[in-house]
């Protein structure tokens, strides 16, 4: 049985009552035991939309401080805690489980034709490893926060900080093991489970990009958790390890912290690209513009990203030369990126565009994406970061990646797949215009921030000379409307879980294993495993009904 | 994974070295070999590392993506090390500005 | 690369013909088998990365302050860490003994070959708590009243806080490994491990072996860097 290309008419599809994953078994038990990796996925969406919406207050308070030139709302150090909250938070506990913990456990099954990953109750520890860690997070958050900043600098956050490092610490090591555990069993699952026929240049790019991401996972994070717990074992038993009073080194600190952090933004856009790569051809209903480019230029991007981490410490005091290299390395890392940009867009030439909201994201992220990226390459440049390290311009680089990137990402993948988690339509009018509200509000948010920047307002400062007001309202403003943008999905699709259409198997004519099944699809996802004869990708030219 | 059963004369052969390794490492430590004396002890270390690794986890029986699992991992553990001390090493190398 | 694998289009769905420790999402015990061993190999070299951080942190210190390091090491036991070295390598012995025994039907010797090995744990671990005893006794435990003769007592310091750090990492693994061997020895009593299905006795055994390379590594490092020195 190979893919379908035709969606039947909504017509054809008798609404009976079938049993699916999502009313198989009933009960708190039937989900908080569950080895369905498509429960545990809704599990996660539900943590990390929680946490989501935590970051953003923080997020929210940090704007509303910087509407005046004073620090007039809260304290210096409040204030520092709550830009390192909403980093650790939107880190630790949304951008880096989101599209993999999610979608990828959602889908990867699907997408190989196999019945779950393989290990599965493994799959489970790891949600609830991720819940355990979170809560001594929001144990630290309730009880007055880190002021450390979300990169633990020592030998502030060994020995000075007064503010509760271990706990935060922790809990992110906890965490960390949750990232660890989805990686490893991606990594298997992928390897040993693909149905026959399914050759590794037959898989979805999804399914290459979040092969790449795990590679990460598995490398990066044992970094940084056996780094919070030196400074955890630091702080608590006066060990020594970052001390400078006994010729301890805090640039040891910083190799060790972004040896994974680095990294890590790799593995907040890489599953963000995979989806783009399902979505630019779903709806340009073409084939993918060199499929083997954009799947090695993943593993390009896992590999040479692990190369490149001193260009975050190029003012810290480290070797000049070995700023020179990493400085090479950063611009290396750039070109399997921007292949991929060149792809998706090769891909949509001469295609057949449909803007559903799915694709109105995508186009997003490779607008957002492309501009984050260069700005990227500025950075890298060792002359150009002494002027802007530690200023706005790096902020809005990163959220132009992480933001304007990875989220815009993962709200395109939601949409997408919606249907086929939900069993459910979401309304595309609203979901268009909520789209809409997002770009528009992103921009307004962080394009000022290039400018303040460059013009010298440092992080993490709140308060800063009057001459910045402007573009900070008008950050300030934009972030309010990206907040809106924001909560307009929460209402629509909770709203089409209850009087959504009914979806059927494949409202997208798409190609791929996952839309082979029901919408939402069985537990076991495939009664019989399927056999993969078709290159992914195989769009007929011609017309094909798209729902929805 | 070849579900290859390795014959205990190996593995006691494997035990047998990595005893009089340890033996000799130990003892060689006493003798002042100048920088020698770090390399001929890590140098001994890496040989029982890779003899219980070959052996006794049965990395040499096993199919090439175990293999290219150990190798990737122990090349990563590398590039953390040698960056790393791509800076410490070379921080007086080049001129700063006044 | 292996090929993926599975029954062909189809054929007979659902009820899971096999024996009962094939797992309802693997269509054989050969896939169930690859994939175990891989996500164990796959979780060490995490392992690999995560004790790397503090060998890094080792390889820094060691290279700016040899000296001290080496003055510092004088006063671990050479003698109690050499015969904890010995210790775990009988101990991956026994280890490697009891997967062969379970893979060529010998039930009773997969119990004695594992619980020789907790017992070798066991002892490594008791050296171990001797030996942290004596440093608290001689005021080497950093943070604790450290104090340390001579002009290097700070980054002796260092050294101890590493010693400590990289030590007692291993240490938490070797109880997490006796554990796993607990868990192995309840199912051996029950006869559970044969010729068919050892893949629990051989993946375990992986981790056992590694936990005994990084002290392979540990050992160099912390005990002989200043012997020669006098």
């Amino acid at each position: 049985m190979s893919s379908a290309a035709i969606a039947p008419l909504p017509s054809e599809h008798p609404v009976e009552p079938r049993v699916n994953y999502l009313n198989a078994t009933y009960g708190v038990k039937s989900w908080l035991l569950t080895r369905d990796h498509k429960r545990i996925a809704l599990l996660y969406l539900a943590s990390i939309t929680f946490f989501f919406f935590l970051g953003g207050l923080f997020a929210l308070l940090i704007r509303l401080e910087l509407l005046t030139p004073a620090g007039d709302l809260v304290q210096s150090q409040t204030y520092n805690k709550l830009f390192t909250m909403h980093g650790v938070i939107m880190v630790f506990f949304f951008l880096i489980p989101s599209i993999p913990a999610v979608l990828g456990n959602f889908l990867i099954p699907m997408m190989i034709g196999a019945k779950d990953l393989a290990f599965p109750r493994l799959n489970l520890l790891s949600w609830y490893i991720y819940m355990v860690g979170a809560t001594f997070t929001l144990w630290a958050v309730v009880h007055g926060g880190v002021d450390t900043g979300w990169t633990f600098y020592t030998p502030y956050s060994t020995a000075s900080s007064n503010t509760h490092v271990v706990a935060t610490a922790v809990g992110i090591f906890i965490t960390g093991f949750s990232s660890i555990l989805t990686g490893l069993n991606f990594i298997v699952t992928i390897h040993t489970m693909r149905a026959p026929g399914l050759t590794w240049f037959r898989l979805p790019l999804f399914v290459w990009s979040h092969y790449a991401t795990s590679l990460i996972f598995v490398l990066a994070t044992p970094v940084i958790a056996v780094t919070l717990l030196m400074v955890a074992v630091e702080r608590l038993f006066h060990f020594g390890i970052f001390d400078p009073r006994l010729g301890g080194d805090p640039i040891l600190f910083q190799h060790l912290f972004w040896f994974y952090s680095h990294p890590a933004v790799y593995i907040m856009v890489l599953p963000a690209m995979g989806v783009v790569s399902e979505l630019v051809t779903t709806f340009s209903r073409k084939n993918i513009f060199g499929y083997k480019f954009v799947a090695f230029a993943s593993i390009g991007i896992a590999v040479l990203g692990f190369l490149v981490w001193g260009h975050h410490m190029f003012v810290s005091g480290q070797s000049v030369y070995a700023g020179m290299i990493f400085s090479l390395l950063s611009f290396l890392v750039a070109i399997p990126s921007a292949v991929k940009v060149f792809n998706w867009t090769a891909t949509m030439y001469k295609g057949s565009i449909s803007y559903r909201t799915p694709m109105l994201y995508a186009f997003g992220f490779i607008g957002l994406f492309t501009i984050g990226g260069l700005t990227g390459l500025f950075l890298a440049t060792l002359g150009v970061d002494v002027h802007v390290h530690d200023t706005y311009f790096i902020v809005a680089h990163f959220h132009y990646i992480m933001v304007g990137g990875a989220i815009m990402g993962y709200l395109g993948g939601i949409h997408y797949w919606w249907p086929k988690i939900s069993g459910k339509l979401y309304p595309e009018a609203w979901a268009r215009f909520a789209a809409l509200v997002v770009f528009l509000g992103f921009n307004l948010t962080f394009f000022p921030q290039f400018i303040l920047g460059y013009l010298g307002m440092p992080r993490r400062y709140h308060a800063y000379p009057p001459e910045f007001q402007v573009l900070n309202v008008m950050s300030t403003a934009g972030a309010s409307i990206l907040g809106v943008g924001y909560l307009m999905p929460m209402v629509y699709l909770v709203w089409s879980m209850r009087y959504g259409k009914a979806a059927p198997a494949n409202p997208w004519g798409s190609t791929g294993l996952e839309w082979d099944t029901p919408s939402p699809p069985p537990t076991e996802n495939f009664p019989v495993t399927p056999v993969v004869t078709d290159e992914p990708y195989h769009y007929s030219p011609g017309e094909v009904e798209v729902v929805g | 994974m070849a579900q290859h059963v390795v014959p205990p004369k190996v593995y006691f052969a494997v035990f047998t070295a990595l005893i009089v390794l340890t033996a000799t490492t130990t003892a060689i430590s006493f003798l002042n070999l100048g920088p020698w004396n770090t390399v001929v002890a890590l140098g001994i270390a890496f040989v029982k590392a890779t003899l219980v690794a070959l052996f006794f986890m049965h990395v040499k029986y096993s199919p090439r993506l175990t293999q290219i699992v150990v190798a990737g991992g122990l090349f990563w553990l590398a590039i953390l090390i040698a960056f790393t001390l791509s800076d410490f090493m070379t921080r007086g190398w080049l001129p700063i500005s006044r | 690369m292996a090929e993926a694998r599975g029954p062909a289009a189809g054929a007979a769905p659902a009820a899971h013909a096999g024996p009962r420790e094939l797992q309802h999402h693997f269509d054989t015990m050969e896939q169930q088998r690859d994939a175990s061993s891989l996500g164990m190999w796959v979780f060490l070299v995490t392992e690999i990365l995560f004790f790397g951080g503090l060998f890094l942190a080792y390889t820094v210190y060691r290279s700016q302050y040899a000296r001290a390091f080496a003055e510092a090491s004088r006063h671990l036991d050479i003698s109690l860490g050499t015969f904890n070295t010995a210790v775990l390598i009988v101990s991956s012995l026994t280890m490697a003994l009891a997967v062969f025994s379970a893979s060529t039907g010998r039930r009773r010797a997969v119990l004695v070959f594992l619980l020789a090995t907790m017992a070798l744990g066991g002892v490594f671990l008791g050296v171990k708590a001797v030996e942290y005893g004596h440093k608290f006794h001689d005021h080497l435990v950093p943070g604790l009243h450290f104090r340390f003769p001579g002009p290097y007592a700070r980054q002796a310091e260092i050294f101890y806080s590493l010693y400590f750090a990289m030590t007692g990492l291993h240490a938490a693994h070797m109880v997490i490994g006796i554990g796993l061997l607990t868990a192995l020895v309840l199912q051996a009593r029950k006869g559970r491990y044969g010729p068919d299905y050892y893949t629990p006795v051989e993946v375990s055994g992986l981790y056992w072996h590694f936990v005994d390379i990084v002290w392979i590594f540990l050992f160099p490092l912390l005990y002989l860097i200043g012997r020669h020195l006098h």
